[in-house]
């Protein structure tokens, strides 16, 4: 089986680039050598079962987490390296939406959505109400910045997140779940917000699902992450043909396969290799 | 406290992959209080380092304050009120065996305000605002609040803690001197109404032992007992794991060390501020 990852020579011009990313959890290692290349304007998409490490991938990605070993590029820059006042300042670039919205609730939809810009830009009161409105518009939420977000049922909420995301017009988006727990009506409402927003923005955006459907219609490339690794990287067309048993019994949801049965007998030999690489 | 949360991360993948466990050189006991302590002096630190850095956010502060001391008041009011009658009552009885109870007003006095108000209402406001501290770091831990936060480049300690602990630690001197005044008037009302002292005796006797550096103590515990009880609250809060189960942990563990704290900073500072 050839290896459908691209090779590891990064291209210089790869926006966001993962290379040997080790992470673990006191004995349990959840990133275990991870590479991979985000180019820019590009919307990838990261799939991979529940509790393989994709949320501590997107966090490693906005510097939330520091590697145990190997290094996040943005732009060329390590971000690990960065110090308390650089990684604010770096942070501006990017925009994160969270698995449930994370929204405030002290606080108002509108206030929510304002917060980065009130932190984050010398914008004036009224710049900031206006693009507040425009960025509820954009994931068609009109008229409810005076709500709180417990008002707001859990496809509402999450869009006001990807609105707070999209405030400071980030250069980067990153999506954590976002359609995760929603019913199908949602989310295909919430798929389609996610593909309206990388059109018009034309950012470069790093999304983690489990979801099939979400990854087909939102990515322009679709990677999988298993045991630590990206184990396929291919456009969303070429990924669902890919020949690895691995990724087949993921894209249809089989109970039984290479994942299931290895990770039931593996689990010893798997703890001696980790120890030996320590 | 019983177990060691991971603030990084909610859930560990229960797929990945397990290396064999280092090998314990304290008994775990031990070692979960090293960490709860290394926490805790890290959440000082960083709430020292981000305190005199601007933006200031005063309407924060203002709001807090008014959760802290304001909305306290009337829990602060009723405990003060029943201990200074209670120990009216008591002392009175006990000392008019001696023939003593010419001195009841001041033993009220001082014990209110070298001791109880202060305890007992950083007691009270740790039950009522270190919890709500907890809780409410707590949740907006577990549902990413916190993360969201430091994504949006805001510090997390200089938008939470930082106005959380000042607010207490300046709210809790205001709340005692209400109950020092409350509590010896409560005192009063008990030795004049129920049990026949004579009024004009019982408040000059009140004041004559004592010091204005009984007050000033009074108060330097309050604000200590403020500082200790929003710091151990935040803290418990901003390191939550564990979703509604671990907010209810932290919850409980804010009031109960929070109280441990009190009551053994409590005889230290007696035994060094008298």
């Amino acid at each position: 089986m050839p290896d459908p990852r691209p090779a590891a020579s990064a291209s210089p011009q790869a926006k966001i680039s993962l290379r040997g990313l080790h992470k673990s959890f006191g004995p349990k290692v959840v990133l275990d050598g991870l590479d991979l290349d985000i180019q820019e304007g590009e919307s990838m998409v990261i799939i991979g079962g529940s509790g393989t490490g994709k949320s501590v991938l997107l966090k490693h990605v906005i510097g939330l987490l520091k590697p145990d070993a190997g290094t996040v590029l943005v732009d060329g820059v390590a971000i690990e390296t960065l110090g308390n006042r650089e990684i604010t300042e770096f942070r501006r670039r990017f925009g994160m939406a969270f698995q449930e919205g994370a929204l405030f609730d002290s606080m108002t939809v509108g206030e929510n959505v304002a917060f980065p810009l009130k932190r984050l830009s010398k914008k004036s009161p009224a710049e900031i109400k206006e693009r507040v409105e425009e960025c509820l518009a954009m994931v068609h939420l009109e008229g409810v910045a005076d709500r709180v977000p417990s008002q707001l049922s859990g496809g509402m909420r999450r869009r006001v997140g990807f609105a707070r995301a999209i405030a400071q017009q980030p250069e980067i988006l990153l999506f954590d779940e976002p359609t995760t727990g929603l019913d199908p009506i949602t989310t295909a409402q919430i798929n389609e917000v996610i593909k309206e927003i990388n059109d018009q923005l034309k950012t470069t955006t790093v999304t983690i699902t489990h979801d099939m459907e979400s990854a087909y219609t939102t990515g322009d490339r679709i990677a999988m992450l298993y045991q630590g690794k990206i184990i396929a990287d291919a456009p969303p067309e070429e990924f669902r043909h890919l020949a690895d048993p691995r990724v087949q019994q993921f894209l249809h949801g089989r109970a039984h396969g290479p994942i299931t049965d290895e990770d039931a007998g593996d689990t010893e030999g798997a703890g001696k290799r980790t120890a030996v690489n320590r | 406290m019983s177990s060691i949360p991971n603030p990084d991360v909610g859930t560990l993948p229960p797929q990945a992959k397990r290396a064999r466990a280092p090998r314990r050189l304290l008994p775990r006991p031990v070692e979960n209080f090293l960490v709860e302590m290394g926490r805790f002096f890290q959440l000082l630190g960083r709430l020292f380092a981000w305190t005199p850095r601007p933006p200031y956010d005063f309407r924060e502060l203002l709001r807090q304050m008014v959760r802290v001391g304001f909305d306290s008041i009337p829990v602060v009011f009723l405990t003060a009120m029943f201990t200074g009658m209670v120990m009216s009552l008591e002392t009175f009885t006990t000392l008019r065996r001696f023939s003593a109870e010419n001195y009841v007003g001041s033993l009220v006095a001082l014990s209110m305000v070298r001791e109880l108000s202060s305890v007992l209402t950083g007691l009270i406001v740790a039950g009522r605002a270190g919890s709500a501290m907890g809780a409410e770091l707590g949740t907006m831990r577990v549902t990413e609040q916190i993360d969201a936060l430091e994504v949006m480049a805001t510090d997390p300690v200089h938008y939470l803690v930082v106005p959380r602990v000042w607010a207490s630690t300046l709210m809790m001197p205001l709340l005692v001197i209400m109950a020092d005044g409350v509590g010896i008037f409560g005192g009063y009302l008990v030795s004049v109404v129920l049990m026949g002292a004579n009024p004009v005796s019982y408040m000059s006797i009140t004041y004559q032992f004592m010091d204005v550096s009984d007050v000033t103590a009074g108060l330097i515990k309050a604000a200590v007992f403020g500082f200790l009880f929003s710091a151990v609250g935040c803290q418990q809060g901003f390191y939550t794991t564990g979703g509604a189960e671990g907010v209810g942990k932290a919850t409980t563990s804010a009031v109960v060390l929070a109280s441990i704290a009190i009551i053994i900073a409590d005889f230290f500072l007696s035994r060094l501020l008298f």
